[in-house]
């Protein structure tokens, strides 16, 4: 076996080549991911729920190795709660995203973890985080991960603008991840979203049948090909 | 579709590096295994990465001048990262290379400033002995074959003197009234030399962030890993300052009679 | 002392019959026997004052301080044995380092006290060791604001608005009581700090002291410093000068 398999992604793995998002807004953060789950080309999941539940105004988008991501999950969601009782108080999304980066940086070499921690506290309001690759933080207005993300980056540059409210944020959310799978054969299926305020979390969801829908190429190429042809007059023969 | 031509022919691994975040001469080689492919790989790569940093000697103190962008792969990920960091009162440490071992490097600096602040002893570190710090900590993680991935310029002013030193990921250092990380040791370094060297105590601060701006706008033209979006630092009696952002001007007009790569007139 | 010569007050790690631990009530003691040692806090600030008794004339002036830097914005005072105060700032600096570690950010005052606390109170529960023979005042500016904790011998610790330990806790409390700390700019709780302590060592007015004035607030950016060398001068002058028009 190749070693490099071993390291990385450990071949056969189940993966989460992924869209996933997080945008705040004034009073909150709208974070949303498609369903998809592979293995290699078969979609061994086509319904997952990607955002992960790890504070009651914290939520984790992943991308990834679902086996690793899921392990980092679970264990920032443990540190919180004992966090919690120690503090007594609901942490910072700061203090969430601290914890996620500690356990991606000090073990980059065995995670193939993509993670963007999102929520709001009452020290910041609403905040977005990413943790790339290798481990690092960094805080963002916006940010989009997994391999679905490379497609979008432009459309969210020219879209994204500051000072949106809840509406148009949700919107901003569904068009990005909508064309991220419809351009990434590794993202597909719905889109779950989260939007999470002081007061609490809204769930929504969008069937893989209502997607936004955007320019796709003429229907069926045939149709055209028959329309044109009776268009064209036949060329007038003298006689 | 594999997008990068450095892959094509080789046998193909999709587990491995889909994103296409390693350079060039990182990338996976699927080739048949030799007798050293059962061998463990434990040197990381770097993944988010900064490019070139710039610094020179004036008659105030110490100049420094780093772009804003954090790279994955060719991606321009991250344009809003600050890569020149304040440590202590006379010190400013600029890094190239992988972002993340760059925060980790921040947060034990920051540790090691407020055990010195805490031991409330009349000393404080100056450049000179967190560069030394930091070298000696950069050469211990390569003898342990797991570096951190930078190069890193360490600016200062303490007690009237000026200090400016590199260390890099092997734990390599060397001292120079000019210095440059990455792209900016080939592209700016040969200006900043012509621009500096013998003046040191006469450039002006004007005069000092005119010649940055130079070398900072070769390496928009010439580093496929940089942006038009960059910070200075001056280090001085003053104390540490690092400005907002800046973008740099660019000229591009020239261009638009251009035509074709040869004999070609229209 | 009706305890002694029972055998119950030889070890913290036994009961007398009526429920105490008495090695935990002599380290009280140790503390009562120290030089006052108070915390003021008011709206934007903290400051410490420690009345540090002088046993030799030979000892170099400002050695051996009882207020210690925690971190950037944490200070620390002690009455009791000065050794065990040095000890439990090197934990509590522990402590703070471990915290940002984990967290990225500075210690917030409520969870170092707590964890000072626990590691008090293990030194109650065993025959191996001695009960810390020193009650610690912590004070932070953090991002709640200022705060202000006590740590006592027995691992108990209360947040305060005004603290004093020591010998002249009493009468420094009475003097706390009357301040109206919500009025305070962090600069005025200096001057009080500096008159309580002055006014406290009257009882022992043979005794050599040293005052020791450290503080938290927007004058020095949230960073816990010593009182500059001209407004500690000010404030001893003015303390002295209260003393004589004092009842």
């Amino acid at each position: 076996m190749d070693h490099i398999d071993m390291n990385r992604l450990k071949t056969g793995e189940v993966n989460l080549g992924t869209s996933i998002m997080a945008v705040q807004f004034n009073g909150g953060v709208v974070i949303g991911a498609d369903s998809r789950t592979t293995t290699g080309s078969y979609i061994a999941n086509r319904v997952t729920d990607k955002l992960t539940h790890i504070h009651d105004r914290i939520y984790c988008c992943r991308s990834g190795s679902a086996a690793d991501t899921q392990a980092v999950a679970d264990a920032v969601h443990y540190q919180l709660q004992m966090y919690t009782q120690m503090s007594g108080g609901a942490p910072a999304v700061h203090t969430a995203a601290a914890l996620f980066q500690r356990i991606c940086y000090e073990n980059k070499d065995a995670l193939s973890a993509g993670i963007i921690v999102a929520g709001w506290d009452k020290d910041v309001g609403a905040s977005v985080y990413n943790i790339p690759l290798g481990g690092g933080l960094f805080r963002q207005p916006w940010a989009i991960g997994g391999s679905g993300s490379t497609y979008v980056y432009g459309y969210c540059d020219a879209t994204y603008k500051e000072g949106w409210g809840r509406d148009e944020t949700v919107e901003f959310v569904k068009n990005t991840l909508s064309l991220a799978m419809s351009r990434d054969g590794s993202s597909g299926g719905v889109i779950r979203m989260c939007v999470i305020t002081e007061e609490g979390v809204e769930r929504l969801f969008i069937p893989g049948n209502e997607l936004p829908k955007f320019w796709e190429g003429y229907e069926v190429l045939g149709q055209a090909t028959k329309k044109l042809v009776e268009d064209i007059a036949p060329m007038a023969v003298e006689t | 579709m594999d997008h990068f031509p450095t892959n094509w022919g080789r046998p193909r691994n999709d587990a491995y590096d889909a994103y296409g975040t390693f350079p060039l001469p990182h990338r996976p080689n699927n080739d048949t295994k030799d007798a050293f492919a059962s061998g463990v790989q434990r040197t990381q790569q770097p993944i988010v990465t900064g490019t070139s940093v710039l610094a020179l000697k004036y008659k105030d103190g110490i100049m420094m001048a780093a772009d804003n962008l954090a790279s994955y792969g060719s991606l321009a990920r991250f344009k809003d990262v600050q890569r020149l960091h304040p440590v202590g009162k006379y010190t400013v440490i600029g890094a190239g290379g992988d972002i993340s071992d760059f925060q980790y490097i921040q947060k034990f600096l920051e540790e090691l400033i407020i055990e010195e602040f805490t031991s409330q002893d009349g000393h404080d570190l100056g450049p000179a002995e967190i560069h030394e710090y930091l070298s000696q900590v950069m050469y211990a993680r390569r003898s342990k074959l797991n570096p951190l991935w930078n190069s890193l310029l360490v600016g200062g002013f303490k007690d009237g003197k000026s200090f400016l030193a590199y260390v890099d990921l092997l734990g390599t250092t060397y001292s120079a009234s000019t210095l440059a990380t990455g792209f900016g040791a080939y592209l700016a370094q040969p200006i900043l030399r012509k621009e500096v060297e013998g003046k040191e105590t006469e450039l002006t601060e004007d005069e000092a962030i005119r010649i940055m701006e130079t070398c900072i706008r070769v390496l928009y033209y010439r580093d496929a890993r940089s942006i038009d979006k960059y910070q200075l630092a001056t280090i001085t009696a003053d104390g540490v300052k690092i400005s907002d952002s800046r973008h740099i001007s660019t000229s591009w007009s020239f261009a638009e009679g251009i035509r074709g790569y040869g004999a070609q007139t229209q | 002392m009706t305890s002694i010569g029972t055998g119950y007050d030889l070890s913290a790690s036994t009961y007398s019959p009526d429920g105490r631990i008495f090695q935990v009530e002599y380290a009280t003691k140790a503390v009562e026997n120290s030089g006052t040692a108070i915390g003021v806090k008011v709206n934007d600030g903290i400051v410490l004052a420690v009345e540090k008794l002088i046993h030799s004339k030979l000892l170099v002036p400002e050695a051996n301080r009882r207020i210690q830097t925690i971190d950037r914005h944490i200070g620390l005072a002690t009455a009791g044995l000065l050794a065990d105060g040095r000890n439990i700032t090197t934990r509590a600096r522990d402590e703070a380092v471990n915290y940002r570690e984990a967290y990225n950010a500075p210690t917030p005052l409520k969870i170092l006290a707590d964890r000072l606390g626990l590691y008090v109170q293990a030194y109650t529960l065993y025959s191996s060791v001695r009960p810390f023979g020193i009650s610690t005042i912590l004070g932070a500016v953090d991002k709640d604001g200022p705060s202000l904790y006590v740590v006592e011998p027995s691992g108990v610790f209360f947040g305060y608005n005004g603290a004093a330990v020591g010998k002249g806790r009493q009468l420094a409390k009475t003097e706390l009581e009357k301040l109206k700390l919500s009025e305070l700019t962090t600069r005025e709780a200096v001057y009080e700090a500096a008159r309580i302590i002055y006014l406290v060592h009257e009882d022992a007015k043979e005794k050599e002291f040293e005052l020791e004035l450290s503080w938290i607030g927007k004058e020095t950016d949230g960073v816990h410093l010593p009182v500059p060398k001209d407004l500690h001068r000010d404030a001893e002058a003015k303390a002295k000068a209260a003393l004589e028009t004092f009842e």
